[in-house]
């Protein structure tokens, strides 16, 4: 493997360490909207306070990562970027702003009507913020920006392929999120909680799986290059994230939250890394590949210290937070 | 839901304003790309405001240890309470503080192309170190604040460690990459191509140091002295208990340290800029022209012939601050052509603004700790020279940041026309794109709220917590039924 090829693993890590974590974050959020009036939904909001409250912050960090780590390296993918999609990047931001606050501010605001507000602002664009990362991914894939120049300012991410890759983003996030909401639930002693939670992501898995089989038809013309390299190279990611996603399902069905985590990481995991292997090896696609988005070989090298660094500090540290708040988690629900 | 509608409301204004934007800018057609002076904004607000934070996620886990660590070793429950307290305080302020920070790291993308597609890979790995240790730094804030009553109290401490110390290398980190602007080595220009890049030059160039330990004085500065404020009007209010004098004494005694050494770190960091960027100097000091020996200019300004009009001068001083030397002349603005120049009066009033309100907050701690030592009790409240000095420490937190935000407009201004000093002009790294005027109003709108917000909560935080509501319960928690019998059992004798 060449070293352009590595640090660009190194960031696609990244990128999958943000759909899961970060993913798993989000989706919390459409939980707490559909929680209910204040009263009856109390108990679905306290555990989102509960399950994302220590993580939230680390979760998001891996965004810096990705952006960092992408300027840095290819320097020439990302300005074309920046230019062409603009709009929706800027949104998903608004998006991290006013989810980021608002969680902070209700978790210490004084009356249940301000609470409330907060509540709205931070699970309204907690929902929506994925769909316009989804997007810009799918402009990506579909070869929408182009590397000189700028693309349409709007037809670049609003077209099917981003439009999917928005949707099966919300609906990834959400299924993710309350797998783990299940699984929290069920430790603790609230059965009638545990069991509301399992309901909704019954649904929500179904959804989202209809929503990833059926958002595959259309890239057969709109993304060409993409859809080839996902019915080739990346088909048995393709495969594996259906039956990992199935799997989850089942493991749900028959009560066993705990090792539907499991299953739930790796169909999120294989259906990004399925899209990372479909576009292989173009970076901007059909426009500039992860070789010639390149910058300055001594600049990778460096970035590569950085990233073992990272991979040795911030790697335990962040097992032993992960760890420690599920652990809380779990003596909190006692 | 009135945010939404404001939201969507200035998405309308959007179309109108957008084809504002696009004629005016048509009308004008100089050579300015329509993205510069939109991004300009931008980066001022979104910049200015963030910095604000970062100072408390610098400075601010040093101050909780300090407290922290005297509750813990000296069984002290009032240090105990007031570390608990700041805790939750920073929790708030570090949520915003991550979240504008996630906006700049956008930002430096979205507003300056030209800048990250031509340099990425020469300023992009303080970038990546600074990455890193804002991670650390959210992952040790995650368990040191759901660590309370979980962890052992002696290693719950201890997470606090990790948090000063990446607060540190983050300082250093983002300010390599503004010294790399102001000096920028670590690359060659070959046919308009950079190339022969060296990241670990650009990281490690010669500026950094010094303008790294301007800055962490100034976090210390500004938050020390944003917190002990708090407490100087608490006192003024009455509450003249053992808990608001601590709760001043600490971040009091970061405060002066800062103020106190800050105009030495000042005067070093100031001390190159003859050689490095003379025309930044010759605005700050507003040399119209070349004086040997230079005075020092006090306040005044240049008027549009160039002029410099209303101005005190104190003769020597010129020479002496800024050259360290009696008769050799400060670089002058007449050396410069009109196209290479900053806006000269922004730059000089903003450097004397902060030198002004830099020494008014060392006076303050030279005085506290001079009066202490002669035995004066500033801190008694019923006394009229102390409840004088108290009225002033309340003003010393806003003091601090405008003197902080004051000597970032210098630095950034005193370097334009250049993002990249001497190689790149900053219309050169802005977009063509008119339309980010309606990203500026929409930002403006969210940081607008996002201020009353933190106000808002804050102020309340510190309203039940003078009530006895020491856990401030979720309105959605359990806590609301039996309401806070408990909290007040939790806290005897307030």
């Amino acid at each position: 493997m060449s070293l352009e090829v590595v640090v660009a693993a190194a960031l696609f890590a990244g990128v999958l360490f943000y759909a899961v974590l970060g993913g798993a974050d989000f989706g919390s959020g459409f939980y707490d909207l559909t929680a209910g009036g204040s009263r009856s939904g109390a108990r679905i909001r306290r555990q989102v306070d509960h399950s994302i409250g220590p993580v939230w912050e680390a979760n998001h960090v891996w965004l810096i990562y990705v952006l960092v780590v992408w300027w840095t390296a290819f320097p020439s993918a990302y300005e074309p970027v920046m230019r062409t999609l603009i709009v929706p990047l800027f949104l998903a931001v608004g998006g991290i702003v006013l989810r980021g606050s608002a969680f902070a501010f209700r978790k210490y605001a004084e009356s249940l009507a301000l609470a409330r507000f907060f509540g709205v602002v931070f699970a309204v664009s907690s929902v929506i913020t994925p769909f316009f990362l989804g997007a810009v991914a799918g402009a990506i894939a579909s070869g929408r920006v182009p590397a000189e120049g700028r693309g349409d300012l709007w037809a670049s991410w609003l077209n099917p392929t981003s439009v999917i890759g928005g949707l099966v983003a919300i609906g990834t996030c959400a299924f993710l999120a309350g797998v783990f909401l299940v699984a929290d639930a069920t430790r603790g002693p609230d059965a009638d909680l545990a069991a509301s939670l399992r309901r909704r992501v019954l649904a929500v898995g179904i959804g989202t799986g209809a929503i990833v089989l059926a958002g595959l038809i259309p890239l057969h013309d709109d993304a060409p290059t993409l859809w080839y390299g996902l019915t080739h190279r990346a088909l048995p990611l393709v495969i594996a994230s259906a039956v990992l996603g199935a799997a989850t399902l089942v493991l749900l069905w028959v009560r066993r939250p705990g090792i539907a985590r499991f299953t739930a990481v790796g169909a999120v995991a294989a259906v990004v890394s399925g899209w990372g292997m479909g576009q292989y090896p173009w970076f901007l696609v059909d426009e500039i590949t992860i070789t010639d988005a390149a910058g300055a070989t001594a600049t990778l090298e460096a970035l590569l210290v950085a990233v073992g660094l990272a991979a040795a500090l911030v790697g335990p540290s962040l097992g032993y937070l992960l760890h420690t708040a599920q652990k809380w988690s779990a003596e909190d629900a006692h | 839901m009135p945010l939404l509608d404001t939201v969507v409301g200035s998405l309308d204004v959007h179309a109108s304003l957008t084809a504002l934007t696009s004629l005016t800018a048509d009308a004008s057609s100089t050579a300015d790309p329509a993205g510069l002076l939109p991004a300009r904004q931008q980066m001022a607000l979104s910049l200015g405001w963030h910095i604000i934070l970062a100072c408390f996620g610098v400075a601010f886990p040093t101050i909780i240890l300090a407290m922290h660590w005297r509750g813990v070793y000296r069984e002290d429950a009032d240090a105990m309470r007031l570390a608990r307290r700041w805790s939750k305080v920073s929790a708030v302020l570090f949520a915003i503080g991550a979240v504008s920070g996630t906006v700049l790291s956008f930002e430096m993308g979205l507003l300056w192309p030209g800048l990250m597609g031509t340099f990425g890979d020469v300023l992009g790995l303080p970038f990546a170190f600074e990455g890193l240790a804002f991670f650390l730094e959210a992952i040790f804030i995650g368990l040191y604040l759901y660590g309370w009553d979980r962890m052992k109290p002696k290693v719950h401490l201890l997470m606090l460690v990790p948090m000063a110390i990446t607060g540190v290398v983050g300082t250093f980190c983002v300010l390599a990459v503004n010294a790399w602007m102001n000096e920028p080595t670590g690359f060659d220009i070959v046919d308009g191509e950079v190339t022969n890049i060296q990241p670990w030059a650009a990281f490690f160039n010669d500026r950094v140091w010094l303008q790294f330990g301007h800055m962490w004085v100034a976090t210390f500065m500004v938050a020390g002295f944003c917190i002990a404020a708090v407490y100087a009007v608490g006192m003024l209010k009455g509450r003249r208990d053992r808990h608001h004098r601590l709760g001043f004494i600490v971040p009091f005694v970061f405060a002066s340290v800062a103020a106190i050494s800050q105009p030495v770190v000042g005067h070093f960091l100031g001390a190159e800029l003859a050689e490095i960027q003379p025309s930044k100097l010759a605005a700050m000091e507003l040399a119209t022209t070349s004086e040997s020996p230079s005075p020092m200019t006090l306040g005044g300004y240049v008027n549009s012939d160039g002029e410099k009009v209303g101005a005190i001068e104190i003769p020597y001083l010129g020479s002496i601050i800024a050259m360290e030397s009696l008769s050799e002349p400060v670089p002058s603005l007449d050396e410069f052509a009109e196209e290479d120049l900053p806006p000269v009066n922004l730059t000089h009033w903003s450097f004397q603004i902060m030198i002004g309100l830099g020494m008014l907050l060392m006076g303050l701690a030279l005085i506290f700790w001079f009066a202490r030592w002669r035995k004066w009790d500033l801190l008694d409240a019923d006394r009229a020279t102390s409840r004088w000095f108290l009225r002033i420490m309340a003003f010393s937190g806003i003091a601090a940041i405008a003197a902080m935000e004051t000597g970032w407009i210098t630095t950034e201004v005193g370097r334009q026309p250049w993002i990249v000093y001497g190689v790149m002009r900053t219309p050169e790294a802005a977009g063509d794109n008119s339309g980010l005027w309606w990203l500026y109003w929409i930002t403006v709108v969210v940081y607008t709220l996002m201020t009353i917000g933190a106000i808002v909560v804050l102020r309340s935080m510190a309203k039940r917590w003078r009530r006895g509501d020491e856990s401030l319960p979720s309105p959605y928690g359990p806590e609301l039924e039996t309401g806070s019998a408990t909290d007040a059992a939790q806290e005897p004798a307030r």
